[in-house]
């Protein structure tokens, strides 16, 4: 897969809340079936790992990921694969004056060209959103 | 991957084939014959239907007795998902649970 073929989804956002504190709930895995999904996360490069969705017919929610970078309260970032996408998220934490800046960075997506465009151009895209609870159920 | 791609695309612009796999997809394995009972086309025209979307592994055959069970692998529409909008509205919706956490968390 070439690197200009792929694109990024950015999502930034200031939290109110130290970057220690933001960490736990990045990266224990208690705390991330909260907020994320079941998982069986451990803080170890290299470590392969599961999140777990309901499954849904045709997907059985599981998302196979394994560890990549793992720095204190800085930089976390997992690969993410399932349904045929092999991708990767990664998490950046910069302390700010009233807490911290939290950057996720979910990387490896084909090109519009690719998916999105072909999807318009035969005019089934409405009809992939209608089976998402078939093929996403990312719920 | 790109011709599998392509025949994919190839067997999802026909409505009729179409409305076949969403069936499939939604209500699980079906006979030709009960295919055919609610397609509104002929049972020669179903099964050719459903040998394009087969070719395009969107569906597959178990034989059984003297009739073929077909099942949606909705799997191969993976490759041309775009995954970027399905995640956009996913990991919104985290981070909002995220921040709801880190709050209970101060308590």
């Amino acid at each position: 897969m070439k690197p200009d073929t792929t694109r990024s989804l950015v999502i930034e956002r200031e939290m109110p809340h130290s970057p220690e504190k933001i960490w736990r709930a990045l990266t224990q895995s208690a705390l991330i079936e909260e907020w994320l999904m079941k998982n069986d996360f451990q803080p170890v490069v290299s470590h392969r790992f599961n999140f777990r969705a309901t499954p849904v017919q045709n997907w059985n929610g599981i998302i196979d990921c394994e560890v990549l970078v793992f720095e204190p309260n800085s930089r976390l970032s997992y690969s993410w694969s399932s349904m045929g996408l092999m991708s990767v998220v990664a998490w950046t934490l910069t302390p700010t004056k009233d807490g911290t800046h939290v950057r996720m960075e979910h990387s490896g997506f084909r090109s519009e060209e690719d998916a999105a465009y072909k999807g318009a151009r035969y005019g089934w895209q409405k009809f992939i959103g209608s089976l998402d609870r078939v093929v996403g159920g990312l719920d | 991957m790109q011709v599998v791609t392509d025949h994919v695309f190839k067997a999802l612009a026909d409505p009729t084939r179409r409305a076949l796999f969403e069936r499939l997809a939604r209500d699980g394995e079906q006979t030709v014959h009960a295919l055919t009972h609610r397609a509104g086309v002929s049972q020669p025209a179903v099964s050719k239907h459903l040998g394009v979307l087969k070719h395009a592994r969107l569906v597959r055959g178990r034989r059984k007795g003297r009739e073929t069970h077909y099942s949606a692998q909705p799997q191969a529409l993976a490759p041309m998902i775009d995954w970027m909008s399905i995640y956009g509205a996913f990991w919104r919706e985290r981070f909002d649970r995220l921040e709801s956490l880190l709050k209970r968390m101060d308590q």
